[in-house]
């Protein structure tokens, strides 16, 4: 099995998969415990779009992706003010608007097919070393920006109105945090693919917070849980032939389950 | 030094053509311990919302805090709040007592920079002076309504704050925490020399503990000594339901 670490491609993807398994969980636990679960999933559509432009473009889909993926983050925040009733309807007419359009602009592109399909589940065993520096550089301002703003985020994502009445910036932490939500998609992307993205930040937080006894512990155990999840799937993958993205995502879904089944076991429910 | 740490003038505030605040004038000093009560829909909700900045600006006339306008107040550290119990809170978050109590001194501690050393003792403080240091480390949805409302205000305090704003803080407690929740502000006061404005729809029980009582129902139609009280407070109720019969009418 350590074989494998002697291929430089599985060596840029398991560099890459580590990166992503710490920022995706990192990101992902604001995201659950503010209850935004679904943007995940919608920046995802939303750099798939991103994906179809920079194919028809000619240009590096990831940049391309990236670049939609943040324009959209600063947008989405006005629609969700525009029907702060319905917040998530910001969210439902997101998704499906830069499917659409990733869709027409596919067809407008000649011989798309296989590329795309390495979009939408991942390609873990194709990732470039100019990939794997994007990939790295993202994942460093990601990682920095949240240690800087950690405090912040801590006090909107646990009480958004008692953060306010302090005289925290609390729409200017609100704006930073979908951003960098953009960020960590488009970067992901490229490693579990579009579909698969907002698993990989989900999954481990909802095996975090079955544990943890403190937020700080939470965070730990959902940054543990990813890379475990990528470690054992991308090493599975390799050694069965499996597709990356979704090895990845069935190992993370295995861990929740055992811990769900264990604490059920010990009658800890 | 005699600076009102809390000024209403003249402030009236509606939304569209309905007032909810009609020429208001109030004035919190120094080491007062001030009851505002009112009937719900007494627009109490509505001029705390002024006083702490969530609303802007009145329609008419002006707040000032530590005699500065409201707009152009920035240091918000000096105002400790806690809200009604239930407010915005995810019982299932998983943050212990001491996580919960540091986030009240992020304000103060500034943009991009990290919690010290500093803080963390403030934290250990603010704990001790509530009685619940023993329970640092707990989740807080483990905890009791009581000893939840003990954090909540353990993360006001920790700021260190001048002013401390509670909105109705005893709806939902049985009747020992209540008990024991006046003590502590008693204790507070007496300790830190705190400034307290207590909002509350139950005249009874905050008229025995405070220094100065506010009725406001739209208008504030007393603001003096809860002993001088007595009549005004059957008025107070009387307009209180009179105000609301008619209003009945018009919608019905």
């Amino acid at each position: 099995m350590l074989e494998m670490l002697s291929y430089s491609f599985m060596q840029r993807a398991l560099l890459a998969g580590l990166m992503v398994a710490v920022i995706c969980p990192a990101i992902g636990i604001f995201l659950v415990l503010r209850r935004l679960a679904q943007y995940g999933d919608t920046f995802a559509h939303v750099s798939l779009a991103g994906v179809a432009a920079g194919m028809l473009a000619r240009f590096h889909p990831i940049y391309t992706a990236l670049g939609f993926s943040v324009a959209v983050s600063l947008g989405i925040d006005w629609l969700r003010r525009r029907y702060s009733r319905y917040s998530e309807l910001a969210l439902a007419i997101m998704a499906p608007a830069s499917l659409g359009l990733a869709v027409v602009l596919l067809s407008l592109t000649k011989g798309a097919g296989s590329e795309v399909l390495s979009y939408l589940f991942g390609s873990i065993m194709t990732v470039t070393q100019q990939n794997l520096y994007l990939i790295a550089g993202l994942g460093l301002i990601v990682l920095l920006a949240l240690v800087l703003l950690y405090k912040e985020m801590l006090s909107v994502t646990f009480d958004e109105e008692f953060a306010r009445i302090g005289g925290l910036p609390v729409g200017v932490v609100n704006a930073i945090f979908m951003v960098l939500t953009a960020m960590t998609v488009a970067m992901a992307m490229n490693i579990v693919g579009v579909l698969l993205v907002s698993a990989l930040m989900v999954v481990p937080v909802a095996t975090a917070l079955q544990l943890a006894r403190s937020f700080r512990g939470a965070l730990a155990l959902s940054v543990a849980a990813g890379l475990l999840s990528v470690l054992v799937g991308l090493t599975l993958a390799y050694t069965l032939n499996l597709a990356p993205g979704g090895t990845v995502v069935l190992t993370a879904v295995g861990l929740l389950l055992l811990v769900l089944g264990y604490k059920k076991a010990r009658g800890l429910e | 030094m005699n600076t009102p740490l809390v000024k209403l003038k003249d402030v009236s505030f509606g939304y569209g053509s309905d007032p909810v605040l009609e020429a208001v004038d109030l004035e919190v000093r120094r080491g007062d311990y001030l009851g505002l009560i009112g009937p719900n829909g007494s627009g109490k909700t509505t001029m705390l919302k002024l006083i702490l900045g969530t609303i802007a600006e009145p329609t008419r006339g002006k707040v000032e805090l530590f005699g500065v306008p409201s707009g152009q107040f920035r240091d918000w550290w000096k105002v400790g709040y806690v809200a009604q119990k239930a407010a915005s809170f995810n019982s299932g978050f998983p943050a212990t007592v001491a996580e919960v109590v540091l986030t009240g001194r992020a304000p103060r501690r500034g943009l991009l920079r990290l919690y010290t050393r500093e803080d963390r003792q403030a934290v250990s403080e603010a704990l001790e002076k509530v009685g619940m240091l023993a329970f640092k480390d707990r989740l807080i949805g483990r905890l009791s309504g009581g000893q939840q409302q003990r954090v909540f205000i353990a993360r006001a305090l920790v700021s260190h704050p001048e002013l401390l704003i509670l909105d109705e803080p005893t709806v939902g407690v049985d009747v020992e925490a209540e008990a024991q929740f006046y003590r502590l502000i008693r204790e507070l006061r007496q300790q830190m020399g705190l400034t307290v404005v207590l909002v509350s729809h139950d005249m009874g029980a905050v008229a025995h503990e405070v220094t100065s009582l506010a009725c406001l129902n739209r208008r504030l139609f007393y603001h003096g000594s809860p002993e001088e009280f007595g009549t005004e407070e059957q008025l107070c109720e009387l307009y209180g339901h009179h105000v609301r019969a008619i209003h009945h009418h018009h919608h019905d």
